[in-house]
């Protein structure tokens, strides 16, 4: 085999100059690069300095506009609406990723032993990550009608309430509801993945160490929680900035309403400079997302950095 | 794992589980059972009387017939499915090459550009919508499948390079070289060694990256606005909802129609799309 392929070459089947050139590890480099070089940067990176230029200016549908320097983030600053949105973006983020971390552990640990049908559980557990969440979305809105709502009327036969709940309504409960629908969806991706984290933890460890006498809480806290934090760092990591950035729940569930209440920045950003036409004021409100997102991503892989190293 | 007692396991498992399992899929439930449910019984108050959530015993295919003649859903799921799947292509062509080139090859700046594609994984759409929406206008792709096919591999590329760089260096490098030896050149050895052994890992990314285009829903819903060129997600938002009227029936039974492609497709690979995720997380 060896021998006849060497002699294949050698009998000089002359490659292409082009296909040499292949050889050199740079070059083949360049060629395998190139494609993805070519759409990220037309359809990422020339669209951030679009976009910053965008927020710079006062284009309107239809209207190029001119530089005008801050004035786009000069007037959020004054708008109330755009500092509700920056609070419910926190509020939001910080409640569903404590929620989803903590029930998405619980989960896995409860889907980390062997049990009858645990490959069905699994696949099944899955499907709200799955299924589209505009659609799934819909679903919820429709169980939060007021109305019609099959969770009041659960209520209601539990003895939990007297009267309709205007789950979606109600700007006090409106954006509880978005987050309860957010944890929801969020659940069943921690749980799968912490639980591939916890598959990797050698059960022998847990097994030791209750042979010496630890209660279950230490030994959750001394050996599963510190062998698992690289991975839950990095689950966090994704789902902190998906949500921070969301905007299908919102738009479905209330599209910012009642009265702007549930707006994030992703939704207000929506309405101004799609729903109005205020290109350059709506970029404005996209573009105030970044530099909170920057400070999440340092953060973040800083801290998997340290976590690996140590 | 230690286990006590049988009311112990019923207590701290097996409870909290079907409790889990009950909610997360119950929104599907309710989703089924809206759809065959007659108008009649849909639009009965909670309150009233007769209210029966959890069956109906009059099922109607009336929302569904409604779905295909009066709108264009089974445009929507032609165009969706189109949009899907070659935009999953052009990541997965994209994808698997750059993830080899960073895996595999010493060029100057190997680690630089490894880093710059992982940030832009985590570019989220919502943050250039709306100057991407302008770019698109001036290249004439507003309204056209292609806005969207051109579009989502920048956050499937991302995606696909980080999954199979992950599958490359698990490759051990003497199968390459042992395809040097024999004669083969650089690229044929990728082509003809690496790459085929790498297709588990094509497959993960490959039904990762089509559930996550299925999905993708504010990109389809600023680039595109004739109601035949839309895919199925806007169109059930937009076509669906007249001012405050929304036509329940119809609504559910579009989100389910729409579920199924991505839920066959997962169904038939689940292991690889767990592996997948799981992968993309251990990085």
């Amino acid at each position: 085999m060896t021998a006849t392929a060497v002699h294949d070459v050698a009998a000089g089947r002359r490659p292409a100059v082009r296909l040499r050139k292949l050889e050199d590890e740079r070059w083949l480099a360049l060629a395998l690069l190139s494609p993805t070089a070519v759409l990220l940067g037309l359809f990422i990176a020339y669209p951030f300095v679009e976009g910053v230029l965008l927020a710079l200016s006062d284009a309107r549908v239809g209207d190029p506009g001119h530089f005008v320097g801050l004035a786009n983030f000069a007037k959020l600053w004054d708008d109330n609406i755009f500092w509700t949105s920056v609070w419910n973006t926190f509020w939001y983020t910080g409640v569903t990723t404590v929620f989803k971390l903590g029930l998405g552990l619980w989960l896995a640990m409860l889907l980390n032993r062997h049990f009858r049908g645990k490959a069905l559980v699994r696949a099944f557990i899955l499907l709200p990550f799955i299924i589209p969440t505009v659609l799934s979305t819909f679903a919820w809105k429709w169980m939060f009608d007021p109305t019609f709502s099959v969770i009041n009327w659960t209520l209601f036969n539990l003895g939990f309430i007297t009267q309709r709940i205007n789950w979606l309504g109600d700007p006090s409960l409106a954006m509880s509801s978005i987050i309860v629908v957010n944890i929801w969806r969020g659940v069943p991706f921690f749980a799968i993945s912490l639980l591939a984290g916890l598959q990797t933890i050698s059960p022998e460890l847990n097994e030791a160490a209750a042979i010496d006498g630890a209660r279950p809480w230490a030994r959750f806290w001394l050996i599963t929680w510190p062998l698992l934090l690289p991975v839950t760092m990095v689950v966090m990591l994704f789902s902190v900035i998906q949500t921070f950035a969301d905007f299908q729940l919102v738009y479905v569930m209330t599209g910012g309403g009642p009265a702007n209440a549930t707006h994030l920045f992703a939704t207000y950003a929506y309405q101004i400079g799609i729903g109005t036409g205020l290109l350059s004021q709506g970029a404005a409100v996209s573009l105030a997302m970044f530099p909170f997102l920057f400070v999440i991503v340092v953060i973040q892989l800083l801290y998997i950095r340290r976590v690996e190293v140590r | 794992m230690i286990e006590g007692a049988l009311w112990r396991r019923w207590m701290f498992y097996n409870i909290p589980l079907i409790l889990f399992v009950f909610v997360l899929l119950f929104p599907f439930y309710w989703m089924i059972v809206t759809s065959f449910r007659p108008d009649g019984e849909l639009y009965r108050p909670w309150n009233a009387v007769n209210y029966m959530p959890f069956w109906t015993n009059k099922p109607t295919f009336e929302h569904f017939r409604y779905l295909f003649e009066e709108t264009d859903f089974g445009r929507w799921m032609v165009n969706t499915m189109f949009i899907a799947v070659t935009s999953t292509l052009i990541s997965l062509f994209c994808g698997v090459l750059a993830g080899y080139a960073l895996a595999r090859l010493n060029f100057p700046f190997a680690g630089s550009l490894g880093t710059m594609i992982f940030i832009t994984y985590l570019v989220p759409q919502t943050l250039l919508f709306i100057p991407l929406a302008e770019i698109i206008r001036n290249f004439h792709l507003g309204d056209t499948p292609w806005s969207l096919i051109l579009t989502y591999p920048t956050f499937l590329i991302p995606f696909c390079t980080w999954l199979m760089m992950g599958y490359f260096k698990a490759i051990p490098k003497e199968l390459e070289e042992c395809a040097r030896i024999d004669g083969a050149s650089r690229w044929k050895a990728m082509l003809y060694i690496i790459i085929p052994i790498a297709v588990p890992g094509i497959l993960s990314s490959g039904i990762i990256a089509f559930t996550l285009s299925w999905n993708e829903f504010i990109y389809a819903l600023v680039f595109l606005s004739s109601p035949q060129e839309k895919t199925v997600a806007v169109g059930v938002t937009s076509e669906l909802i007249r001012g405050d009227v929304f036509f329940w029936g119809s609504l559910m039974a579009g989100a389910l129609l729409g579920s199924v492609p991505v839920a066959i497709v997962y169904s038939f690979f689940v292991e690889h799309y767990v592996s997948g995720l799981t992968g993309s997380v251990k990085g």
